[in-house]
């Protein structure tokens, strides 16, 4: 048999699978978002019209879908820098010559991360109820004043950043783990002997060498975290006061409750290029910092 | 004196992490075993005065939890299964086989990460409703068939198997089907338990197109069906807890089982991208 008909054999089921059911519906997506398709067009497809850009100049003029990108920038920009830092500060715990049962407290830190979203979402709805949760018995107990955690639309959010914080850390510590252990050990013997403090270390060893690492994870996280979706939808389901609704959450709603598959087609377009966008910015920004960094 | 202190420190930092992060969980597996009701006293109780079975009865006798569990299992396994075999063939090809436009069709694979799954769900739902497979267990398996992160995991695995051990095999006439099953497959064995666990895990979680595809509860899936009842159920706490436990003890338990193969494909996976 031919070499080269045997490669595309291999080939041929996944990209009939990728093709099929990836590339074709993101193409059906853009032109899509072109159409006015709706419940009418979903009976009868002779129903839908060509509408031009009229789905994202109509996105543009609803407060509710600028409140869910806000909503869901807060969640990105608090979660994320709070997600890395924890799982950083994790990793350096864990990474110590001084920690014990290692094994032991990485499977722990890491059990988060496996479980199924849904499910400890609602464990997360009953610790965080305003009346019987542990969290506000908790407070209490240390004397500060209850919060009405999933009742007010300003602690809504911060509740799910909360959750998602406690899912997710662990992802990113094993990350860093193996980043950190790829420092060479030479180098903080060195400072040590210069009698550099565990924080200069941190700051002139630690974090220029793991800059590679550092970028790498907060793209990956922050497109991740752009993708906000099953936490308000089990958590809050978009309340107090669609607080909590995110870009995901209105497309679903926009398409899935109210059928308007070519105006929730343009939503999930702004939220592809507003994810490309900030990650592109971010690499460039990156880039600049490295040479700066150089140039110094 | 001192490093001691610090070891103290550290250990105990480690320890409170832990905790919290075990809590949840197992607060969780605690209430699931209360009467009904019980969680609804101030205090509220952290283990159950009088140990019950009872929500579990209910979940299963009454709720028909056990239909969703076995749907979970079923879509989970055929996608593991199935997913395992696309992947390692095309991670294969793209690692070992010459053949043209390999690079460039691998360059348009990666790129595709960046578009978000989300943004094909819509046309996707249109595409399965005229195919007739909108709630049906096809509906959520097919899609799912290959992944471009299974392929570029294999294909990172598969460049260290030697060309010669290739080369002399096909001197030897084996055809490239039997190099592949006889030869290829049992270097892969580690990525090929990697990427298992880490589909099978991804297929149990998964969410938001089970919710969209799935529009009866005949095919719920566990998170699908959980999510329901949690809607409806809103007061039943402990109800609700012995629900979390059936959806998060089988990932948790394969995880547990399987770490290490779990943690390498997560490191490999994060590499290069």
């Amino acid at each position: 048999m031919n070499r080269q008909r045997v490669a595309w054999l291999f080939l041929t089921p996944a990209l009939i699978v990728l093709g099929v059911f990836f590339l074709l519906p993101v193409l059906g997506a853009l032109a899509l978002s072109f159409t006015d398709y709706d419940l009418y067009a979903l009976a009868d497809p002779h129903n839908v019209r060509f509408v031009g850009l009229h789905n994202y100049w109509a996105l543009l003029h609803r407060p509710v879908f600028w409140a869910a990108l806000g909503h869901t920038a807060y969640f990105v920009a608090v979660g994320v820098p709070l997600s890395m830092v924890v799982s950083l500060g994790a990793a350096l715990l864990l990474n110590s010559p001084l920690a014990k049962a290692r094994a032991f407290f990485r499977t722990a830190l890491f059990a988060p991360v496996v479980t199924t979203v849904v499910a400890v979402a609602i464990v997360w709805r009953y610790l965080f109820n305003t009346k019987y949760g542990l969290v506000n018995a908790l407070l209490e107990w240390l004397g500060l004043h209850p919060v009405d955690w999933l009742g007010d639309p300003h602690w809504a959010m911060p509740t799910i950043i909360l959750f998602a914080v406690w899912k997710n850390f662990g992802y990113n510590m094993i990350i860093f783990m193996a980043g950190l252990q790829a420092i060479p050990a030479e180098l903080y013997e060195a400072a040590r002997m210069d009698g550099a403090t565990p924080w200069r270390q941190l700051r002139h060893i630690t974090l220029p060498l793991l800059q590679p690492t550092l970028l790498m994870v907060a793209i990956l996280t922050v497109s991740g975290y752009f993708q906000l979706f099953a936490e308000p939808y089990v958590i809050t389901e978009g309340g107090p006061l669609q607080s909590t609704v995110s870009v995901l959450y209105l497309m679903y709603d926009e398409g899935f409750t109210w059928w308007n598959l070519g105006s929730a087609s343009a939503v999930a377009f702004v939220l592809f290029i507003v994810m490309f966008a900030v990650t592109a910015l971010m690499l460039r920004l990156s880039r600049r910092s490295l040479r700066e960094g150089e140039l110094a | 004196m001192r490093p001691r202190l610090a070891s103290w420190t550290l250990n105990g930092l480690l320890l409170a992490g832990s905790a919290v992060a075990l809590f949840p969980l197992a607060w969780m597996l605690s209430v699931s075993f209360m009467h009904p009701g019980d969680t609804g006293s101030l205090p509220p109780p952290l283990l159950p005065a009088d140990a019950t079975l009872a929500n579990y009865r209910t979940l299963f006798l009454r709720v028909g939890i056990g239909g969703y569990l076995a749907n979970s299992l079923a879509v989970s396994t055929a996608i593991t299964v199935l997913s395992l075999a696309f992947n390692l063939m095309a991670g294969y090809a793209f690692a070992k086989l010459r053949f043209r436009g390999r690079t460039a069709v691998f360059r348009a694979l990666i790129g595709g990460l960046v578009i978000p799954a989300q943004v094909a769900m819509l046309p996707l739902f249109l595409l399965l409703k005229y195919l007739g497979l909108v709630n049906s267990y096809a509906g959520v398996v097919l899609p799912a068939l290959a992944s471009v992160f299974g392929i570029f995991l294999v294909r990172q695995y598969a460049r260290g198997i030697p060309r010669e051990l290739l080369e002399a095999a096909r001197m030897d006439g084996a055809g490239e089907v039997r190099i592949f099953v006889q030869i290829v497959l049992p270097l892969l064995r580690p990525i090929v338990v990697t990427l298992a666990i880490i589909t099978f895990l991804t297929a149990w979680n998964d969410f938001m197109w089970p919710l969209i595809v799935l529009t009866g509860q005949d095919h719920y899936t566990l998170p699908i069906g959980l999510a329901s009842l949690a809607r409806e159920h809103a007061r039943d706490t402990e109800l609700m807890m012995a629900g979390a436990v059936v959806t998060v003890l089988p990932v948790l338990a394969l995880f547990l089982a399987l770490q290490r193969y779990y943690l390498q494909g997560l490191l490999l996976g994060s590499m290069k991208r």
